[in-house]
């Protein structure tokens, strides 16, 4: 809420002329019934034609004067609402930047996304509301029944019992409804999940023959959308007969109440029609009043959820040191007892990991899904931090090294192979900010994409859609390595990134990793046992624990889990022949 | 000639949209029909409260002409017309309540009605409707539409019934009391209507900026908030901030103008409202004591009915306008479901299909042909004799057409040309319910109900004992996983799954198959998504569940391929290549090069 009004103080003067000038309007609307009663009373009693003239002119500067007003107050409101919610958007959108993964996962990039759209588009619309009826809407119900009073106290009393009565019925409909409007929502989210999952599986339905019994269960729950519905409106539809009868009553009260002083002399017929007029003005006012107020709380919700992104601050303490290169090229690699926990997990990712990977050697990591093979690799750039132990890089501990530099340094592909809207040459610079043309093309060359990226024809300026649509997956796959490659990074890490490549290509890609990039340090997570088979030493994960640790052939004869794997990917006579070491 | 081409053509088109929303209009009077004494209900209602509403103004007036001043005041007669006003307006309410109550039986009904037809129709039209229109488009169509089309329909009976008896009562019953009054309120008061029409136009053009703009938005949203890890595994925060300010400012700029605008309707119908309401008073005040073509002047209380009548007539046109433009949004909507609809279900089955009740499990492809676009032929001559038991692989690079055949075998689709049989019978003379009930399916694509395991292992067989279930799970390995579970077997599953892992979903789905086990298989193998025990798990399921089965496998595993009776070898939707493994590999063909690409050691 802090912050929201903090937004809305660069726009002091337009945030309270907005509601005044909305004021103003309303008062000049209150006026009319007392220039009208004054035309009935002296006007036409005293058959002043000119009188009424000038009172109709009256009227006419007080419209003129109300559509002046009303539009610079729409116009201050808009800009203070649109204003405000283009500053929170952008501040929003710096704040996501710079969470940690950690903080990312906690949070959901879904839940993400919609804090940046739908909940400042509610907020803004909230804000917009808000300055425009805030203050018009109960001035003109405590206005009008401040201007009975002026008019004649003794039937200004209906008002004092019509007002508090209208509000408990608006607002005890509007309390009741609500949970079940929301309650018709969440069987329309029923029906919305069985049309979806009828969708997506109409095969399987098929296959087992259940199209009958879906249809019965999408008959019953359309039913009981349609019970609640009728539930909700039957209360719901009580508003407008309620609130009308009401209004008449004290329309009844003030004729009663007004004939006798009338009678008695102390009030004239043009008054009366005033009280009536005043009366009617109160109904309009206070529904819109009510709506703002389910407006406002939706908003001051929304308000809140993105206040509650704005209050996850990374609060990591960033290094200090530069990159610790090395003289060979690449670095050196050193986890020390590692342990690391996911926050919504019960057991560790990864329980008391230690290795050392030599500069420029190339490691292999192998394991099943959720085995911390990926975990492993997202300590290096420091995605996420070790809870206790440490990681470091030729020495240095990661911690101590500036992150900018840090990250520089390692080309990373990722396991879900995304590129962005732009050209092919925009999505290889994400590697390397001033990469030229040349190079690009040999990471390219190297990534095994130079082929297709040649028989698409547009060279570098190949347009790549969001997420990459127009390619597929093993393309996307070969241009993610490729922006990673480009980079020339001294820590090349391939997160299980060439699984939709067939096994030649996959090993021509790392052929040419070897063979043209240097002498690097290249880490390739994987599921296959051709992918490294090859490395210079592998990993073995199961369940966060490094089970086995060495080379193919040591591995073959000395685990269980890394024999296992192999057996269910290679031939007997294979496997026999690794063992062996006649290669 | 030619250049006029182009413009008659628009005209033909033109007319036939008018055509179309013609003939949807129709449509939706029809789906109304049922529920016509209800409709005549209502609008009796609205006369009623209608005309009751009305009346109370003049009631008022009366009070008003009775209390003429000091000691001038009749109270008997005061009484009498209180207690009319009274009377009117409890029966106004209570004929207002009813009518609300009737108008939303009759929406919600039609509404049901109509998401049932078009769920039930998404059960009977052919797959290849299904499979033209994407998932969300149909949805939509039973979700989004069916309800603005609620909207529609609600708006319509409630606002534009009593709108329209509204301003046509208020016009009689403002003749009634001074004719040359009324003149200047239905002279003046369409004008209010054009200026509303004028200011939401033009705000029109800006919300649709503002929406393309608010798309450009969400788009870098979506791309830079939904991959943000890589974002910053590459450090682009800065640049994407920067696109982003670029983007919300324009989001901005056209935002202001659409909410200013459009803000501007209100407070111009008001001045409008307000210049006819001050034109009435003072011609009222003058007709008060003026009387310019002779007759009775008019009485002040007269002047009083008048003025609230004034302000009655100009509301239901605001309202008339809302409804107008909801009422296209669903007359639009209607037309999507209707188009659904009124697509053709799949054909019956024949009047002499036969039902078999347990195949043998003999399958015979025989010179089928197929193609989902006419001139796009895809499957030719494809013969394939399956004895009972065998066991056919099906491989080739991904998007090679394997869903194809597994579409012509469960006959979700027919062949063009050539027949498959079962058992010797022509698949097109069996029932369908028979012939996939000899058939056990478990794609890749896993699919799973939003409900607990113990209804997703049952869904083929609901009547299955929780002993026969549970067997069923051990046999697809998948036991030991479910009883990790915090509720084991009634453990609710997410919608599709998502509380489960890619291989713990496919292993229920092997269970699912697993409590019925059909005669014929259809499996898809997993590819690496899986991780490497339950990929091993899963391996052993298939072999299981394959002994003694004819199956169709389509396989990414060597031990499968290899121990596979026929090879199916297919690349872009052809069948290139049948045979066993040797018999292939001696071909020196595609196949060849496709097992050294994939299995062969570099």
């Amino acid at each position: 809420m802090k912050r929201l009004f903090s937004y809305m103080k660069v726009h002091l003067l337009e945030s309270i002329l907005a509601p005044l000038f909305k004021m103003l309007e309303a008062t000049f609307e209150l006026f009319v019934p007392i220039v009208v009663a004054n035309m009935i009373d002296r006007g036409v009693s005293g058959k002043d034609v000119s009188y009424l003239i000038r009172m109709s002119i009256l009227l006419l500067v007080l419209a003129a004067c109300g559509l002046v007003f009303s539009i610079i107050a729409q116009y201050f409101s808009a800009k203070v609402a649109t204003h405000t919610a283009q500053m929170m958007r952008d501040d929003l959108f710096a704040h996501i930047q710079t969470l940690s993964w950690r903080q990312i996962d906690g949070l959901g990039t879904s839940t993400l996304i919609t804090r940046m759209t739908s909940d400042i588009n509610t907020v803004q619309n909230g804000v917009n509301m808000f300055l425009r009826l805030f203050l018009r809407s109960p001035f003109v119900v405590f206005g009008a029944m401040i201007m009975a009073f002026t008019v004649d106290p003794h039937t200004a009393m209906t008002f004092v019992v019509a007002i508090p009565l209208l509000f408990v019925i608006v607002f005890a409909i509007l309390l009741i409804t609500m949970p079940l409007y929301r309650k018709v929502q969440k069987q329309l989210d029923a029906i919305m999940r069985s049309t979806r999952e009828n969708l997506l599986g109409v095969r399987v339905v098929r296959a087992f023959n259940r199209q009958e019994s879906e249809k019965k269960t999408f008959d019953e729950e359309a039913s009981g959308l349609y019970d609640r519905q009728i539930f909700v409106g039957k209360i719901s539809a009580l508003l407008n007969p309620l609130t009308y009868v009401v209004i008449n009553l004290g329309i009844v009260a003030i004729l009663w109440l007004g004939g006798q002083q009338v009678y008695a002399g102390a009030l004239t017929q043009g008054k009366i029609i005033a009280q009536v007029n005043y009366m009617s003005q109160i109904l309009v006012e206070l529904i819109k009043l009510a709506n703002l107020i389910i407006l406002l709380s939706r908003a001051m919700a929304s308000a809140r959820r993105v206040d509650d992104v704005f209050r996850v601050v990374n609060g990591r303490k960033d290094g200090t040191a530069g990159f610790p290169e090395s003289e060979t090229g690449g670095a050196s690699i050193d986890f020390s007892h590692v342990l690391f926990h996911y926050e919504k997990d019960a057991e560790p990712a990864l329980c008391d990991i230690t290795f050392h990977a030599d500069a420029g050697s190339t490691l292999g990591i192998i394991g099943g899904t959720g085995s911390g093979k990926s975990t492993i690799v997202n300590l290096i750039p420091r995605f996420y931090d070790a809870d206790s132990g440490s990681v470091s890089l030729n020495g240095t501990d990661v911690r101590t090294i500036r992150e900018k530099d840090l990250r520089s340094h390692i080309g990373v592909v990722p396991q879900k192979a995304v590129l962005f809207h732009g050209t092919l040459r925009e999505n290889m610079k994400w590697g390397q900010k001033d990469a030229s043309d040349q190079e690009i093309y040999e990471a390219i060359d190297i990534a095994q994409a130079k082929e297709f990226v040649d028989s698409k024809g547009d060279g570098l300026d190949l347009m790549i859609e969001q997420e990459g649509r127009n390619l597929s997956g093993g393309q996307k796959q070969r241009l993610t390595i490729a922006r990673a490659v480009v980079r020339r990074p001294d820590i090349l890490i391939l997160d299980d990134s060439a699984s939709a490549l067939d096994f030649a290509t996959d090993a021509a890609l790392r052929k040419a990793i070897r063979s043209q990039m240097g002498k690097r340090t290249v880490i390739l997570v994987s599921q296959r046992v051709s992918t490294v088979r090859s490395a210079d030493q592998i990993l073995v994960m199961d369940d966060g624990k490094l089970v086995g640790h060495g080379t193919h052939r040591e591995l073959l004869n000395t685990c269980r889990e890394y024999q296992e794997i192999c057996e269910s990917q290679m031939t007997a006579e294979e496997i026999q022949a690794d063992r062996k070491g006649d290669d | 000639m030619k250049e006029q081409n182009p413009i008659e053509k628009k005209q033909t088109e033109e007319s036939r949209k008018k055509e179309r929303k013609k003939s949807t209009i129709h449509r939706i009077l029809l789906c109304i029909r049922p529920y016509l004494p209800m409709v005549i209900l209502s609008l009796a209602l609205a006369v009623i409260s209608v005309a009751l509403q009305l009346l109370v103004p003049i009631y008022i007036g009366d009070g008003v002409d009775v209390i003429v001043g000091k000691g001038q005041v009749d109270f008997p007669a005061l009484l009498r017309i209180l207690k009319k006003i009274i009377f009117c307006i409890c029966l106004t309410a209570a004929a207002q309540w009813i009518m609300n109550h009737v108008n939303n039986k009759i929406t919600y009904r039609i509404v049901r009605d109509l998401r049932v037809q078009t769920f039930h129709h998404i059960h009977d039209v052919p797959l290849s409707y299904l499979d033209a229109n994407s998932a969300g488009d149909l949805l939509s169509r039973v979700i989004t539409d069916v309800e603005q089309l609620s909207d529609g329909l609600l708006l319509g009976f409630t606002q534009l019934f009593t709108g329209v008896i509204t301003i046509i009562g208020t016009i009689i019953f403002m003749a009634s009391l001074q004719p040359l009054a009324t003149l200047i309120v239905v002279v003046f008061t369409p004008l209010s209507f054009l200026i509303a029409r004028f200011v939401s136009t033009h705000a029109f053009t800006y919300f649709k900026k503002q929406s393309a703009a608010r798309g450009d938005v969400t788009d870098l949203t979506n791309e830079m908030l939904g991959n943000l890890k890589v974002v910053q595994t590459f450090g682009h925060e800065q640049e994407s901030m920067e696109e982003f300010a670029k983007r919300n400012r324009e989001l901005s700029g056209y935002s202001l103008k659409a909410t200013f605008f459009s803000s501007l309707t209100n407070p111009s119908t008001r001045f409008l409202n307000a210049l006819i309401y001050d034109g009435v008073a003072l011609a009222g005040c003058l007709l008060c004591f003026l009387s310019p073509f002779g007759g009775a002047v008019m009485t002040i209380g007269e002047l009083t009915s008048f003025l609230s009548y004034v302000k009655q007539y100009s509301q239901p046109f605001n309202d008339i306008t809302g409804v107008l433009t909801e009422f296209q949004n669903s007359v639009a909507s209607a037309a999507r479901v209707f188009e659904l609809l009124d697509t053709a279900g799949e054909p019956a089955d024949d009047s002499d299909a036969v039902v078999i009740p347990h195949a043998r499990g003999e399958v015979t492809l025989d010179h089928v042909a197929f193609s989902y676009v006419p001139d796009k032929p895809l499957i030719e001559n494809l013969n394939i004799r399956v004895q009972p038991g065998k066991r056919i692989a099906i491989v080739g690079p991904t998007g090679c057409g394997k869903t194809t055949l597994i579409n012509l075998l469960m006959r979700f689709y027919d062949v063009n040309s050539g027949s498959i049989s079962v058992d010797g019978t022509d698949i097109r003379h069996i029932k369908r319910m028979s012939l996939r009930d000899n058939y056990g399916m478990v794609l890749q694509d896993t699919w799973l109900k939003a409900g607990t395991v113990r209804e997703n292992i049952s869904y083929g067989r609901p009547d299955a004992t929780d002993e026969e279930i549970i067997a069923a799970a051990k046999k697809a390995y998948a036991h030991s996983f479910i009883m990790r579970m915090p509720k084991g077997y009634d453990t609710e599953i997410e919608e599709n799954g998502g509380n489960l892992s890619a291989g713990q979903k496919q292993l229920l789905c092997i269970a699912r198959v697993m409590l019925h086990l059909p005669p014929i298989l259809i499996l898809d193998e997993a590819t690496s998504s899986i991780d490497t025990l339950t990929e091993i798990r899963i391996q052993k399921a298939f072999d299981d569940m394959m002994k003694g089965r004819t199956s169709f496998v389509v396989a990414h595993r060597l031990s499968t391929i290899r121990e596979a009776d026929e090879i199916l070898v297919m690349r872009d939707g052809h069948i290139i290549e049948q045979g066993n493994h040797e018999e292939l590999l001696r071909k020196n063909g595609f196949y060849k090069k496709l097992y050294t690409a994939q299995f062969e050691r570099s």
